[in-house]
């Protein structure tokens, strides 16, 4: 994407007044998007966005400029920039050694997006449409969207580092709108995948826009949630977001060396039911949250978090790994070249174990099953998390019963992790996420088996 | 300065064929972050971003069909591209007969002044010099102040362009400049957060102390936070959560979500929807709100719009798209950056202030909970369905006074049922960082979910 004179040159103007790191990062992403709504394609949308933030850290300050001017004007002026920021170090002037890159990672993709025409993006969006309204009469409204986008970075810094990686990703959702006696009801699925085209060998649109309608439909008749703390039994899948709140956030490592998690200082310690190995995993092939290298230029990596319910490491970046004299986890993350990396999380899920998942709900007297899970947030201080059922169902002597509305749930991070008492052999990856944190957006991926928790507190109206 | 904003912005729609209508937006800023954390700045951001997005309306089949394109940077081959980019997209859009560009209607500018030189002659030093400031004074706050996660200073100056086939010209510049601080309180067996943030047009106009104290006291205030017993009770916003609920039933109030069918509300114009004691105002053209601006996102001039008059549903809020397919006039309420395509939306929502002051207002419940955050509002509530449940942090309210501290509950109602059940507004309007204006508001009944 650079030419390496041109990156040592920008390294050695942003090490020229003194620092201990300096960090290049480009980044050119293309996006194109199509959406369909109230049965007409309705927006076609392509982005084009290239650029380049430069990192310069000099003993705990860091000082981030960013630029869209990628000639060598335009990055040095931004180097000089980011060494301003950091202000004066004092050292002594750095050279940058940098070679050709080592390391050039493209995720293998089937079928390249942009090779397929426009019409075809757009046949799958109204395919989606009949099949969604086709599928009961009640449906009212339907949305479509498919996505796909390539980002492909480049990352040098001080220390020698210079790769490259390039990743193809592609997406597809379809929300649908029921009419009722009762109201209007929602439903929705969505996929995603670093991947091609070929994402529509896997998943079926038809069954995708089916799946959203019937969703819909079954909450026209749903009666308010319950309120108050009962068991609940979590679907496999997109259950994986319990993780993601209840402590993943809390084993980041920035968030814990500043004491603004439950988990600080417990490494070592059973934070978690035996029944639980929770891993954040890189690596995993085509997962949403899957990249060769992170935006640190560190590659990615599967590290074990929990296993058997004992904490054995938290999820570090560049900064947070030298803070402890230790190697990064390839959790470096950043939104685009306009935002700093920091501590994110890539595909979390928990290892499957050996409960029959149908025997979790036939063990279960009262309680919930949430079958999809909408989305969460957590106060990593505190602990406490919320997450979101948009598809769930009363639990009554062992079997499942009536729909309840949309609503959220809330437990404490640590005590939910240490009550969960089954764990299904049912293992199952959940729809593509998007991790908010301090303003910036990350691709996510979670996963999860069928698992019940003894006592969450639902957040519903019924008495 | 935003002269050759406004040439991109012409320029390219100019490029506009027979039967092809263009509308550029075209926007750039300069901003500044800067990050404190133990007595040292953690990080200095600075940063120059560009914006162009161009949307090609073709006329085909009796009505006409968009293409939209967007890119991060003024290079001449970027442009081209982006528009041809645009372009392209339309060829594969479906004709759509209420579709078109923002015709220009008539209606006079109420010039807002959103710039502040002041911004720019303030000194880079004093930026880290109020971070550092803020990181101690929330620090020192209490002794139970137990660390603070990040300080922060920012501020921007931003230009924006549009310019349409129509004969919609607009252009304009803002300024801004925000402190934000998050911090921990507790023992050694709990820890609680607390945030606090101030916004204003430069950094003369920001209160330091307000902000630390405003992130130290929530924090401080949950120490020997408990969850409760679940129960019905009377729940009471503080401004900054009522604005929070009233943008949600303002999204509720959009005309994007009533011509598709989206919204509880869809059916109820001219009908009572809230207590008699709600009336509901967006108007940009009010200088006290920091959402107040003289364009909205199609380049026609902001203005008064009653939403809710005594509980009454008078209108929707319309950009020119869904004010042409309802049947309406559209209220300038296209909200869209520089990279997206003009959606719906209220820039300066705001209650009408009741008789009571707040104070007066806690004296009157006899058994609620002062709810002073909640969490999962996108997971839980559900602007369709009207479904609301949310986690919440806050204070018990016994007998009139602020009891004991109360964490992992959730609160729940229905949008609907909440409006109807707003039993009290309080007389005190703050303005708020996200430009609306609020008062306290007490809701007569909500479900708490605890043990």
């Amino acid at each position: 994407m650079l030419d390496p004179d041109l990156i040592r040159r920008t390294l050695d103007t942003a090490l020229q007044r003194g620092a201990d790191f300096a960090e290049l990062f480009v980044e050119d992403v293309r996006s194109s998007s199509a959406a369909l709504d109230d049965g007409r394609i309705e927006e076609l949308v392509s982005g084009r966005d290239r650029g380049a933030g430069i990192r310069v850290v000099v003993g705990d300050t860091t000082g981030f400029a960013h630029t869209a001017d990628l000639s060598e004007p335009g990055l040095l002026e931004t180097a000089r920039v980011a060494a301003a920021a950091a202000r004066d170090g004092g050292g002594g002037v750095r050279q940058v050694a940098v070679g050709p890159v080592v390391a050039h990672r493209a995720a293998a993709i089937a079928v390249d997006p942009a090779s397929v025409g426009k019409a075809e993006k757009v046949a799958l969006l109204q395919r989606a449409d009949h099949a969604a309204r086709a599928a009961h009469r009640a449906v009212s409204q339907v949305a479509a969207r498919y996505g796909d986008v390539r980002r492909r970075v480049l990352i040098a810094n001080s220390d020698g580092v210079l790769v490259g990686d390039d990743l193809t990703k592609t997406s597809f959702s379809v929300s649908a709108v029921a009419k009722g006696d009762a109201g209007l009801q929602t439903g929705r699925m969505s996929v995603g995948r670093v991947a091609g085209f070929e994402l529509f060998d896997r998943y079926d649109v038809d069954e995708l826009a089916r799946g959203a309608a019937e969703r819909a439909v079954r909450k026209l008749d749903a009666r308010p949630a319950p309120s108050g703390t009962l068991a609940v039994v979590i679907a496999g899948g997109s259950g994986g977001v319990l993780f993601h709140e209840a402590c993943g956030h809390g084993l980041e490592a920035d968030l814990v060396n500043k004491g603004a998690s439950v988990f600080a200082g417990r490494k070592g310690e059973l934070v978690a039911s035996p029944l639980v190995t929770l891993i954040d995993d890189g690596t995993l092939p085509g997962e949403w949250g899957y990249f060769g290298y992170d935006d640190e230029g560190q590659p990615a990596q599967r590290n074990v978090l929990i296993e058997q319910g004992v904490l054995t490491d938290f999820m570090y970046d560049h900064l947070r790994a030298r803070d402890d004299r230790r190697r990064p986890t390839g959790n470096g993350r950043r939104q685009s070249y306009r935002h700093l990396p920091m501590v994110r999380m890539t595909n979390t899920y928990i290892n499957g174990g050996d409960d029959d998942p149908a025997a979790i709900i036939a063990g279960t007297d009262h309680g919930v099953y949430v079958a999809q899970l909408g989305g969460g947030q957590v106060n990593t201080a505190s602990g406490d998390f919320v997450f979101g059922m948009t598809e769930a169902y009363l639990i009554e002597h062992g079997e499942i019963t009536e729909p309840l509305r949309d609503g959220n749930l809330i437990g404490n991070g640590p005590a939910a992790l240490a009550a969960i008492d089954a764990v299904g052999n049912d293992f199952s990856m959940g729809y593509p996420g998007t991790c908010g944190k301090d303003g910036q957006g990350v691709p996510v991926g979670m996963g999860t088996p069928t698992l019940r928790v003894p006592a969450l507190t639902v957040g519903g109206t019924a008495a | 300065m935003s002269a050759d904003l406004t040439d991109i912005a012409t320029g390219l729609a100019r490029q506009a064929r027979a039967g092809e209508h263009i509308e550029v937006a075209v926007g750039r800023g300069v901003s500044t972050t800067v990050k404190a954390y133990g007595g040292q700045v953690e990080s200095f951001t600075s940063a120059e971003s560009f914006g162009v997005g161009v949307r090609v309306l073709v006329e085909r089949d009796g009505g006409m069909a968009q293409g939209f394109a967007h890119a991060g940077s003024f290079d001449a081959g970027v442009l081209a591209e982006t528009l041809q980019d645009a372009r392209d997209n339309a060829g594969f859009a479906e004709a759509d007969p209420w579709q078109g560009l923002a015709e220009p209607d008539g209606v006079a500018a109420v010039v807002q002044e959103l710039w502040d030189d002041r911004l720019a002659a303030f000194p880079t030093e004093r930026k880290t010099e109020l971070a550092l400031e803020l990181e101690r004074a929330t620090r020192s706050w209490s002794p139970k102040v137990k660390g603070v996660r990040v300080a922060s200073y920012g501020d921007s100056s931003s230009e924006f362009a549009l310019a349409s086939t129509a004969g919609i010209g607009s252009a304009g510049r803002a300024t801004s400049a925000w402190l934000s601080v998050s911090c921990m309180a507790g023992d050694e067996t709990e820890t609680h957060m607390g945030y606090g943030v101030d916004v204003a047009r430069q950094p003369g106009g920001l209160d330091l102390e307000a902000v630390a104290e405003e992130a130290a006291d929530q924090a401080v205030r949950l120490i020997g936070a408990r969850q409760v017993p679940s129960q019905r009770l009377t729940l009471v916003l503080e401004p900054k959560l009522a604005a929070t609920m009233l943008a949600i039933i303002g999204s509720m109030l959009c005309g994007d979500a009533v011509v598709k069918g989206r919204t509880p509300f869809a059916d109820r114009l001219g009908q009572s929807i809230a207590s008699p004691l709600l009336t509901l105002v967006d108007d940009p053209t009010d200088p006290r709100s920091m959402g107040a601006d003289t364009f909205d996102g199609e380049g026609l001039a902001c203005r008064r719009n009653v939403l809710i008059d005594q509980g009454e549903l008078r209108a929707f809020l319309h950009n020119s798209y869904t004010a042409r397919r309802a049947g309406a006039r559209s209220t300038a309420s296209a909200v869209r950056g520089s990279r997206s395509l003009p959606g719906v939306g209220p820039q300066a929502l705001a209650v009408a202030p009741g008789s009571r002051p707040y104070e007066e207002l806690l004296a009157g419940v006899d058994h609620g909970i002062l709810v002073q955050s909640m969490s999962g509002l996108h997971s839980g509530v559900n602007t369709t369905s009207g479904d609301f449940s949310v986690g919440a942090e806050g204070l018990m309210i016994r007998n009139g006074v602020l009891a004991e501290p109360v964490r992992e509950v959730t609160i729940a109602s229905t949008l609907p049922r909440l409006l109807l059940d707003l039993v009290a507004v309080g007389a005190e309007i703050e303005w708020l960082p996200g430009g609306s204006g609020s008062a306290a508001l007490v809701f007569g009944e909500i479900a708490l979910s605890g043990s």
